[in-house]
């Protein structure tokens, strides 16, 4: 195990022998990377120590202090918070070793191709195909749907049908998708904001050998849950200051345009601001959870109540800015590179917080999970249990 | 402990030098929760509260002073040097969880909480001998209150005598000092004083400062409570009646912050009673079968309880931010108080409401606890100041004017 201090010392070694200043951002990061200070919760090689997870902060606030360049994570999210996690619980050594470190240091983006137009909430009811050829490589034939970042990412984390017959939760696998195979084909998607942060993807054919399978074959669905679990964390899972996420957007204008104020407003800008400032207590309560080595069920409850305040305090600023409400700054169709929540103006916070209670599991979706498995109150009732996947209705 | 009184400027709201907050509860702090509870599971089961709520006396016989003086509960937020066990407000409100999910009638918060924190202001005014109030008193005059303060303190943290500040129950902890009451002249009767049946001692804000009157010198006519659990009454005391213990300056400053560890620590009460709502109507509704289900696999029903968990997520990170600051007197404490008090309140309300509309018509009864939670989690959204004052005081703190 290794501790605070020993972390100190290794991060000031890391920074003599590559001094911020002069040293290009990529290899930095590849340096830190190999001295285990990327995440230090992660094995010895694979970019970490073994330590706890918790004195992370103490490198990070090290490097922050000495203005050494960051891993981007708006940009690699995806990578980050779900396919690195999943890599690491199922993936072979060898397939730790070639993806962990480039999609850490942010040279390759990562999408995640699970959703289908049949199979969304559902999504074990997917329909896209592997099947295995002579080689013992797998062919992969469907349509995957509101993929993000798919257009600028390099890998993709994959769930296909291996088994038809089998029931439909027992008959996917989980793989590691190459982007730039010839049978992937991205079309933009456009969205509700008038730009195309997430795409269609078509797969024709796609070849993923079999040493890009995470888990075993069948056993799809199992791993599945590992990323679906860090996905629901890692949303609206981040530190915050008081005032820090959209509120503070809402309150800044409040103050500094009083001819807008009207007594309804204020009532209700305080009522979120309650909101807001309880919900940031709450990821800090469960952040000193986690570092206590006692993590609590509240990571669907973070991800509910983000989806629920941004959509709520970006619809009040809407109105409080009455006449320039009216406008939305372009409509320009554009093709991001980032996933962003809170950034240009009130009209495209509104319009971009309403896939907050979608993406990544809906909120009803999530107050089921909550119900059953937090509460323990009887599941829904179900009829697709044992029926082979083929058999059902669709 | 040191804490701003009269919060005048606004707070910057992301104030970078404050120490973190610690919102867990630790191990010693579990294991007084456990005590706590199983001393009301043995004495103060919602059945034996049952019974004597009609009685106008909802105390149980012996219940003070097994928690107050054998547990040592009344002197957690009184140093050891004055009488008490020199914990804080972080124990005090998990004893206020605790009294909360029970509903549990006992004048916990009245005299060892707000009386409590109130006389420990002054008896740290006195020593700092800070004010020019307190410099222009006689020095022996100083010298005999802080004595006659020390010595209540004493008595309020070994549980030997019951003290309530004489302020109807809805005074928030910014209001005017001496608290008026609409249609009512100063220093004569206080309607709406919860605990006063059970006071040994009143501590009375008048124009010239804070007085201690005995109850024997006091009339004390009991009022019909909406919460029966928690019983109220008007308080007359002859004007000049009883021993000053302060000047007026000193004395606003002290009830303020009575007030304010009051509002603070009853988020926690309001903590504690949502949860058992919630506990209990998952029970039931998890045994309760209708149309051949239990009722509780509708998912009508589950996500109105899942959404219930998600209020008390919130609820507990607020109610514990709010001990946690009181306890280590942080700049924002009456901020995080105000954002407790606002969010509890109404936490509390709709886990009672919706725990009477779960059960459906045995919610309904009188034999079942579920109104004794939701009678008290609407007189606690009145209590120590309504949630709507308490936001007018978080828009001033924060700077969040209303309009012109
Ligand atoms: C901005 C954005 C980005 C996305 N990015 C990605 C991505 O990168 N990769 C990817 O794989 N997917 C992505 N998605 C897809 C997302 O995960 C799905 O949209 C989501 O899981 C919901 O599925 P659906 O759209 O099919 O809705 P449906 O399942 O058709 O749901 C329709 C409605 O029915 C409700 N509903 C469904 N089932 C139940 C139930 N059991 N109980 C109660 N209500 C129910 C839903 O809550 C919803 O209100 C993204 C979506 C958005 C909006």
């Amino acid at each position: 195990m290794t501790g605070a201090e020993e972390l100190r010392v290794l991060t000031r070694k890391l920074l003599d022998e590559h001094p911020p200043a002069g040293t290009d951002r990529t290899d930095f990061l590849r340096a830190r990377f190999d001295a285990g200070l990327a995440w230090v919760h992660y094995p010895v090689g694979l970019g970490g120590l073994d330590a706890p997870r918790a004195l992370q902060s103490v490198v990070d606030a090290e490097l922050a202090a000495a203005g050494a360049p960051d891993n981007d994570p708006r940009r690699i999210g995806i990578g980050l918070g779900m396919a690195a996690p999943t890599v690491l619980a199922h993936g072979s050594d060898e397939v730790k070793r070639r993806f962990l470190r480039p999609l850490w240091v942010g040279e390759e983006v990562w999408c995640q191709l699970f959703s289908e137009p049949g199979a969304g909430s559902d999504l074990a009811a997917l329909a896209t195909r592997a099947v295995r050829d002579d080689a013992g490589d797998w062919i992969v034939d469907g349509q995957k749907v509101w993929t993000s970042s798919a257009h600028v990412a390099r890998w993709a984390i994959l769930i296909a049908r291996t088994d038809p017959d089998a029931p439909k939760h027992r008959g996917i696998t989980y793989f590691v998708c190459d982007m730039t195979d010839p049978g992937v084909e991205v079309r933009p998607l456009r969205q509700i904001t008038g730009e195309a942060e997430f795409n269609e993807v078509f797969l024709t054919g796609v070849r993923i050998p079999d040493a890009h399978r995470l888990g075993e074959v069948g056993d799809g669905w199992r791993v599945a849950q590992t990323t679906l679990m860090n996905e629901r964390v890692s949303i609206g899972g981040a530190r915050v200051p008081r005032e820090g996420g959209m509120i503070g957007k809402a309150a800044t204008t409040w103050r500094e345009r009083p001819e807008l104020r009207t007594h309804d407003l204020h009532r209700r800008l305080l009522d979120l601001w309650v909101d807001a400032e309880v919900a940031r207590l709450s990821g800090e309560r469960l952040r000193q959870q986690l570092v206590a080595g006692r993590p609590g069920p509240e990571g669907s409850a973070m991800k509910l109540a983000f989806a629920r305040l941004n959509q709520a305090i970006s619809g009040l600023e809407v109105e409080l800015l009455g006449d320039e409400g009216l406008l939305y700054g372009e409509w320009e169709m554009r093709r991001p590179e980032l996933v962003d929540f809170t950034g240009r103006d009130a009209g495209y916070r509104y319009l971009r917080s309403k896939g907050n209670s979608i993406e990544g599991g809906t909120s009803e979706v999530l107050l089921n999970i909550v119900a059953e498995r937090v509460l323990g109150l009887p599941p829904e009732p179900r009829n697709d249990k044992d029926v082979a996947w083929k058999d059902l209705a669709r | 402990m040191k804490q701003p009184t009269e919060p005048t400027e606004p707070t910057d709201p992301a104030d970078p030098t404050e120490q973190p907050l610690d919102l867990l509860h630790s191990e010693t702090e579990e294991d007084l929760r456990a005590a706590v509870r199983a001393l009301l599971a043995d004495r103060a089961g919602h059945q034996a509260v049952l019974g004597r709520i009609e009685t106008g006396d909802p105390y149980l016989p012996g219940l003070w002073k097994s928690l107050a003086a054998d547990m040592g509960a009344a002197g957690l937020l009184v140093p050891e040097k004055l009488g008490g066990q020199g914990a804080s407000h972080r124990e005090a409100a998990v004893v206020l969880e605790e009294l909360g999910r029970a509903v549990t009638p006992l004048p916990y918060l009245t005299s060892a909480v707000v009386a409590t924190e109130t006389l420990l202001a002054l008896a740290e005014g006195s020593q700092e001998t800070g004010s020019q109030e307190t410099r222009s008193q006689k020095a022996e005059d100083r010298e005999a209150a802080s004595q006659e303060v020390a010595g209540l303190l004493a008595d309020l943290a070994s549980g030997r005598t019951v003290a309530v500040l004489a302020v109807p129950l809805s005074t928030a902890p910014g209001a005017e000092f001496p608290p008026t009451v609409p249609g009512v002249p100063a220093s004569d009767s206080v309607p709406g004083v919860a605990d006063a049946v059970a006071a040994d001692l009143f501590l009375v804000p008048r124009a010239d400062g804070l007085y201690a009157v005995p109850a024997a010198a006091a009339t004390v006519v009991p009022q019909s409570p909406l919460d029966l659990t928690r019983p109220l009454a008007t308080v007359t005391t002859g004007a000049g009646s009883g021993t000053r213990l302060a000047g007026p300056g000193a004395s606003r400053a002290a009830v303020r912050r009575g007030l304010l560890a009051g509002a603070g620590l009853l988020a926690s009460e309001q903590l504690g009673l949502a949860e058992w709502c919630l506990e209990e109507t998952v029970r039931y509704t998890r045994e309760r079968h209708q149309f051949n289900r239990p009722v509780g696999s509708f998912q009508a029903l589950k996500h109105r309880m899942a959404q219930l968990w998600l209020d008390l997520v919130g609820a507990r990170a607020a109610a514990r931010a709010a001990a946690d600051a009181l306890a280590t007197g942080r700049g924002d404490a009456p901020l995080l108080v105000a954002v407790a008090q606002a969010y509890c309140s109404r936490t509390a309300v709709r886990a009672a409401e919706e725990c009477v509309q779960l059960h459906g018509g045995i919610g309904m009864t009188w034999e079942h606890p579920a109104h004794l939670a939701l009678k008290r989690a609407k007189s606690d959204q009145i209590a120590l100041g309504s949630a709507g004052r308490h936001q007018d005081a978080i828009a001033a703190l924060v700077g969040l004017e209303p309009p012109r």
